[in-house]
């Protein structure tokens, strides 16, 4: 990627006019002299940092994009390691910089190189990723770098070494960058336990953390700092801690900021959930918070759209013509979706309409690399206009000039939209600036209140996780891949990290013995356990294929299974498969094999930014050919991977019953909403109504949660059960973000009225008992769920020493894992760690049991003759989404009925 | 019985039962047959390092005592890879060798030799053969494509795909002349009859998919499926 931005790596370093708070400690000349060189001037929360590095403090930067958050988050190190004399220096790595993407690591190092050479500071710093060479990663181990730049991953595989304790001894700070990103996720728990680690390595280590704004800093802060166990392991030096070059400083106090000594600084502002929740005992250690100020709030509208709002859908089609002309008005455009197949028609429907030609391309996850790395490329040289792109541009590398972004869809959640935004924020003192295109009517509502919540500086980030038991048997597997450890030891470590301060002694054994010999009722796998206890007790790995094995399945990423797809030329009928790929097939990018597996051969969908034919699987390879067809035959929209979060669903509820604040909608928006409070009743902010109505010959029950697509869909499942035991015959449901439509042969409305059917008894929050479990013990989410914590707890590694076998022939179904396991041993540890994942994951249980008992006693009827405006949404989804529902039988049904008709010739 | 759970299935002018269970029964004899039990398959995976959970032959084995309740047969045929690998049997628990032995108790038990269980030893009960003819049919492991044989080792699967849905069960297939038995243990997956194996059996697509639904059985044409 080239680094020439024009204004050099002003992106980076960016400083407005000084503002320099007269307290903060100053810099070494030659870093005062580079500023002014520069014309520029350090930033107070950059100072601030540095003061913070010399109190010996752990501390959090939250700061917006372009506040020059990099350099804060290196100023100490950059001064610790250029002020001292080399001489007194001691030698060994210095800092350790962890970033969630590999390219970032990389963009930031190059951008590193620049301060060092221009001050000639003797500072070696280099990355280790997964594309790093072998030899320089042994290299790495022997003579370490003074900065290392690296990702979770790389983190866990430098840990699980003999050598770990040589590599580490010397650190003296770690800085985590868009930890608000990391945390979020099972790589964060990875995170956390690697730090727990290197806390017992080096106790002298402190932590920088660098965060957009989150709902909860506070807790953030803790994941910076080792928390306390009570009573103190007994022997911190003992054994994996010594040879540290840095141990008499191990005696100073580990735990020693808390919450009484955190000093507010004067730009923090608080989010909206106030101030710190910090606790008062003893448990919990936390890092400072230091706030950047002084960002410019963003400007946000919603495109006040001169076409008619569409009532359901996610293509926004209709806005077209606007958001072309906004990328034509602007010098570059970034155009936000929220999944792949939006992207691939957005961009497709754009370039339909481009008759300036202008320079408009597409980003997106499933994308080929280089294709992306390409994109990327042109967008820094400054040669795009616009590019569409899905959350893969979420986070990443910064580019200078991205003027406006435009958000198509659902916001989604207000911290989200807001580091969107964040995105076009190249400098701090300017105002972001973005547009919302609503995709249909209840995206309007999410529109205007995600604006609100903009406007108030509202967050919604989710609350920190509580630490995956599966990727605790990962790290575990990991520690006994280095130096063996005592249980008692770990356990206390362990506990240090913050996902996991709460983690109970008997999981943790738990834990252990499933690493061992896979933690079963049967004691029979004794002989083959993976892990060894020696005589003293210490458990060490047991065989060198096992930590082979490790090493090659490190991590918490499971992919989706991916097929590459191929663009050939199309073949109607034959199969000399190996002649089209000769006549030079392009690589497209890849498909999730499940989306293919829904397909027959001639059916055309949206790859690419192209419609394609599906003509063949070969292999790990999709076949496609350029399809002529004007719309895809399948729709690819699997619904975004976020729901609507919690607390905008909050506040769409609280406008919807306030119709003073209508006010403010679109008048196509004001006049749906009025339709509804005539012909049936507009859901108070408390209450959920459910409708029932006729419609054709079927009856249909519609409601609205509005807890988003997954906790809906989840209830649409035991809703379904529990109608089919009150013989109301249900046939299907389809759910969006904000409602449910269930429809059946039984009139539901007639039950109701006749008392037969009780809508408090349907919404019980019984259902997420016997019901739940029944499902359970069939759902293919679940199922999928499980496969994740299969394979990321290293019960089915997905790749295998030797040579790389077809993974069609190697990988073990987890389904049957599933079904057996659940059947003869329901309690087993990876049980427990997939119904944790459930609980917010696909199944979005915790969201769904809230609901229940927010809405219990609160269900209002309205029986209806015909459809309320208000359903009409959802109802519209129904033949365009996939109709939800697990029966299998229906769909072989259907296939064994061709054959019928086949043979009776009609 | 419910008649959802079987379904009729010819071979070579014979009328078989193919069961939901995978299991496929013979009334005028009174013969069941089951193919590919797979036991200790977890356990032969633990040995290279994979823990799968032990409690596989458990359920296969609870499968087949349920099966043969149901039909109670005078005669068992396991069809081959009965025993995951060479030392399978020596894993089998006490229990388990208890549980084979009830199910054997009162009827003949013919154990035909597959490539994952070629020598079997005699104390697991029951005779051991590499084929057995009755009338115009012949069991054997590995299919060759002769007429009137019933054979196992494939494990067949059929996917079907509607409106970007897809389903995959194991499945009988079966063309009237041959048939290839679903793979009957727990920890047994499946290849798809559209794979080259199937179509060098029965040398066309005109063959037929006998489903193993969730709750009843499904005759499919293998043309339509995956």
């Amino acid at each position: 990627m080239t680094l020439d931005h024009g204004g050099g790596k002003a992106y980076l370093w960016a400083v407005p006019p000084p503002n320099l708070d007269s307290s903060t400690a100053p810099l070494p000349d030659i870093f005062s002299r580079w500023f002014a060189r520069r014309g520029w001037s350090p930033r107070a929360h950059q100072l601030a940092l540095l003061a913070k590095a010399r109190a010996d403090r752990s501390a959090l930067l939250i700061a917006p994009t372009g506040a020059g958050k990099t350099l804060a988050g290196f100023l100490p190190t950059l001064v610790e390691l250029g002020g001292a004399s080399p001489k007194a220096r001691t030698s060994g790595l210095h800092t350790l910089y962890i970033s969630p993407l590999k390219a970032l690591a990389v963009d930031i190092a190059r951008n590193l190189e620049t301060p060092v050479a221009e001050m000639g500071l003797p500072i070696r710093i280099e990355t280790r990723t997964g594309d790093t060479p072998a030899s320089r990663r042994q290299r790495q181990r022997r003579y370490p770098p003074d900065i290392m730049l690296t990702t979770p991953e790389q983190l866990a595989l430098l840990l699980a070494s003999d050598d770990a304790p040589y590599l580490f001894a010397s650190l003296k700070r770690i800085v985590l960058d868009e930890l608000h990103a990391l945390v979020t996720s099972k790589r964060g728990d990875l995170l956390s336990l690697g730090l727990s680690r290197l806390w017992t390595i080096a106790p002298q280590v402190r932590a920088i953390g660098l965060s957009a704004t989150v709902a909860e800093p506070e807790s953030l802060a803790r994941f910076l700092v080792p928390q306390v166990v009570s009573p103190p392991p007994a022997k911190r030096r003992g054994g994996v801690g010594g040879g540290g070059l840095f141990n008499e400083d191990s005696a100073g106090d580990r735990h020693a900021a808390s919450p009484h000594t955190r000093p507010l600084p004067a730009t923090q502002e608080p989010g909206r959930r106030g101030e710190a929740a910090a606790t008062e005992d003893n448990n919990s250690a936390i890092a400072d918070i230091v706030v950047a100020g002084g960002a410019a709030a963003p400007v946000v509208e919603m495109l006040d759209t001169r076409e008619r709002l569409p009532w359901a859908g996610h293509s926004a089609r209709h806005a077209l013509g606007e958001i072309y002309d906004l990328i034509k008005r602007n010098k570059t455009t970034l155009v936000f979706v929220n999944t792949r197949s939006q992207a691939e028609m957005l961009f497709q429907d754009l370039w339909r309409i481009n008759d300036d030609n202008l320079a408009i391309a597409l980003h997106h996850g499933s994308l080929d690399v280089g294709q992306r790395r390409k994109v990327e490329d042109a967008m820094t040289a400054g040669k795009l206009r616009g590019v569409v792109c899905t959350s893969s541009l979420d986070l990443g590398v910064d580019w200078g000039d991205v003027d406006l972004v435009v958000n198509v869809g659902a916001p989604k959640g207000s911290s989200r939209l807001m580091q969107r935004i964040g995105r076009a924020n190249h400098r701090l003192d300017e105002a972001s600036r973005a547009v919302l295109v609503p995709a249909n009517r209840f995206e309007v509502l999410e529109c205007h209140v995600a604006i609100d919540a903009v406007n108030e500086n509202a967050q919604d980030t989710p609350p920190l996780r509580s630490g995956a038991l599966d990727v605790l048997a990962q790290h575990v597997l990991g520690r006994a891949c280095g130096e063996p450890f005592l249980a008692d030891e770990l356990y206390a470590e362990v506990k240090t990290a913050a996902p996991y301060a709460e983690l109970s002694r008997a999981d943790f054994d738990d834990v252990v013995d499933f690493v061992a010999t896979g933690g079963y009722a049967l004691k029979s796998y004794e002989r083959f356990a993976r892990i060894k206890q020696d005589k003293l007790g210490r458990w060490r790995v047991a065989n060198p294929k096992v930590r082979q094995t490790y090493r090659l399945n490190v991590g918490t990423i499971v992919e989706e299974s991916m097929l590459k797809v191929r663009l050939v030329r199309s073949r109607r009928g034959g199969s000399g498969a190996t002649g089209t790929i000769a006549r030079g097939g392009r690589m497209l990018g890849q498909i999730e094999e499940y989306f293919i597996e829904g397909l027959v051969v001639g059916d055309t969908f949206v790859f690419g930014g192209e419609i394609v034919r599906y003509e063949a699987l070969v292999e790990d390879e999709v076949y496609v050919s350029r399809a002529n067809d004007a719309d895809a035959k399948v729709p690819s929209y699997m619904g975004g991977k976020f729901p609507l979060s919690t607390y905008l669903a909050e506040r769409v509820r609280v406008l919807l019953a306030d119709q003073r604040a209508w006010k403010g909608l679109p008048d196509q928006v004001r006049e749906w909403l009025s339709l509804q409070s005539y012909r049936s009743r507009v859901p108070g902010a408390r209450e959920m109504v459910v409708e029932t109505f006729p419609r054709a010959d079927k009856h249909y029950l519609v409601c609205y949660p509005f807890e988003g697509r997954l906790a809906h869909q989840t209830l649409g499942m035991l809703l379904t059960r529990r109608l089919e035991r009150a013989r109301v015959r249900p046939l299907g449901f389809v759910a969006n973000e904000y409602a449910l439509a269930v429809w059946g042969l039984g009139d539901m409305s007639a039950m109701i009225r006749q008392g037969r059917l009780n809508l408090d008894t349907l919404f019980d929050p019984d259902m997420l008992g016997d019901d739940l479990e029944a499902w359970l013990a069939e759902s293919a989410l679940m199922k999928r769920t499980f496969r994740n914590c299969a394979i990321i707890s290293g019960l089915i590694p997905h790749r295998f020493t030797g040579e790389e076998k077809s993974r069609r022939q190697v990988l073990f179904s987890t389904d049957l894992v599933y079904d057996v396991l659940r059947k003869h041993q329901p309690d087993h540890v990876l049980l427990r760690a997939a119904r944790a994942d459930a609980a917010t994951g696909l199944l979005d249980l915790r969201r769904l049991s809230d609901m229940l008992t927010r809405i219990a006693g609160r269900i209002t009827h309205k029986e209806l003759d015909r459809i309320s405006p208000l359903a009409v949404p959802v109802m519209l989804e129904i033949g365009r989404e996939a109709v939800y529902g697990e029966a299998s039988d229906e769909l072989l049904a259907e296939a064994a009925e061709d054959l019928v008709r086949e043979a009776t010739g009609t | 019985m419910n008649t959802m759970h079987i379904a009729d299935m010819t071979v070579s002018g014979v009328n078989f039962t193919a069961d939901l269970s995978g299991a496929l029964y013979w009334a005028d004899e009174r013969l069941l047959v089951v193919s590919d039990l797979h036991l200790e398959k977890g356990s032969s995976f633990a040995t290279r390092g994979v823990l799968l959970p032990p409690h596989d032959t458990t359920e296969t084995l609870a499968r087949l005592d349920a099966v043969i309740a149901r039909y109670q047969p005078h005669a068992v045929i396991a069809l081959g890879d009965s025993f995951h690998d060479r030392e399978a049997h020596d894993r089998l628990t006490a229990a388990h060798r208890a549980t084979l032995a009830t199910l054997q108790t009162g009827r003949d038990w013919i154990w035909i030799v597959g490539n994952h269980d070629p020598d079997l030893p005699r104390d697991l009960g029951g005779s051991v053969a590499s084929d057995v003819g009755i009338g115009p049919v012949v069991f054997r492991h590995e299919p060759t494509g002769a007429a009137g044989e019933i054979a196992g080792h494939l494990h067949p699967k059929a996917r079907v795909s509607r409106r970007g849905r897809s389903v995959e069960r194991r499945c009988f297939a079966s063309d009237g002349e041959r048939a290839i038995m679903p793979a009957f243990g727990a920890y047994t997956g499946g290849l798809s009859i559209r794979d080259l194996a199937f179509a060098a059996i029965f040398k066309s697509l005109e063959f037929t998919a006998h489903v193993l639904g969730d709750n009843r059985m499904h005759a499919i044409a293998a043309a339509r499926c995956y």
